[in-house]
């Protein structure tokens, strides 16, 4: 399909008005509220205790885990888009080939709910 | 003209910021660096016309991959500023290399257009114009490409079970809701009756 920007228009008018808001609200909130800086309002919050030590430490690597696979299922998703598109003009083939990358998935999704992997326990 | 600027401009961001994701000092802002260098790249793909490319640009890599970095920055424990110290002294090496393969990229390419071997996979022609390229590639992809896109599923599916396999460690000792355990419980198993005499246990002085 030939590149017409005029098309994206719209998307230009969605940013700038996003923007337009986010700078908004900060100024308004810079220019109109109460300000009455002291020691412990400026200091970090970190619930209810001192910030003693560094904010980069060990977290479990189930956080990772979950991340990959979320990546994983993202892309499954965005193999789904053209499919779907196209659908009309791929005939029976291509719905069963599409059944059968589905289906490896899904072979890999059960392994991970029995493995417990979706759990957090 | 219009499309002139955008790509100067998308171009000149998306250099700027790869460098800033290189010389940034917080390693938080070298990720943010990298999703705006993404964004400017996701703004090329579309003055290309491939807007689907645009698309998976941002859901994925904005969307996921960059998260993924974003966890492994702030959670790793590494003092990436101490990793990454001195590394803009090694610019000059990293550009010469950079210059070297940039070469070769341009031999191999330039040969290969010589060959006439460079055309594209899909003549852009047999393209029909009304056609989105998201469509254009899903009536290729799934049918005259099926073994890579059948590849591409099972090196999700392995990418699935490596992260698996390499992550994740059972917990003995954890409690855990067991639904079909609570459901498929029997009265026998939870209830005991005992048969007490009238009297039984009375008088008992302690």
């Amino acid at each position: 399909m030939p590149l017409n920007l005029a098309d994206y228009l719209p998307i230009v008018f969605f940013l700038a008005i996003a923007g337009a808001m986010g700078a908004g609200f900060i100024i308004a909130a810079w220019v109109a509220a109460p300000k009455a800086p002291d020691k412990e309002k400026l200091s970090a919050y970190e619930c209810g205790f001192n910030a003693f030590d560094d904010a980069r430490m060990k977290f479990d690597v189930r956080f990772y885990l979950v991340s990959i696979l979320f990546i994983i299922f993202d892309l499954e998703v965005a193999f789904l888009f053209p499919w779907a598109l196209a659908l009309d003009d791929l005939g029976p083939f291509g719905f069963w080939s599409m059944t059968a990358f589905l289906g490896v998935l899904t072979v890999g999704f059960i392994y991970e709910w029995k493995k417990g992997a979706l759990e957090w326990e | 003209m219009i499309a002139a600027i955008a790509f100067y401009a998308l171009a000149a961001i998306a250099i700027l910021s790869a460098f800033c994701v290189i010389a940034a000092r917080n390693p938080v802002h070298s990720v943010l660096f990298l999703i705006l260098t993404f964004f400017s790249a996701a703004g090329l793909f579309v003055l290309l016309g491939a807007e689907f490319l645009a698309m998976l640009l941002v859901v994925v890599y904005v969307g996921a991959v960059a998260v993924l970095f974003l966890f492994v920055v702030m959670m790793l424990d590494v003092d990436f500023a101490e990793l990454k110290s001195g590394f803009l002294s090694y610019l000059p090496l990293g550009a010469l290399v950079a210059l070297a393969m940039f070469a070769e990229l341009g031999l191999v390419s330039s040969a290969a257009v010589q060959a006439g071997q460079g055309r594209a996979a899909i003549p852009l022609s047999d393209v029909d114009p009304g056609v989105t390229n998201a469509e254009a590639i899903g009536r290729v992809l799934y049918t005259d490409y099926l073994v890579v896109f059948q590849l591409a599923g099972m090196v999700l599916f392995l990418a699935m079970i490596g992260a698996i396999v390499l992550t994740l460690r059972e917990r003995p000792g954890v409690r855990r809701q067991d639904v079909s355990a609570q459901v498929g419980r029997r009265r026998s198993e939870g209830v005991e009756l005992k048969d007490v005499k009238p009297g039984q246990g009375l008088g008992v002085e302690g």
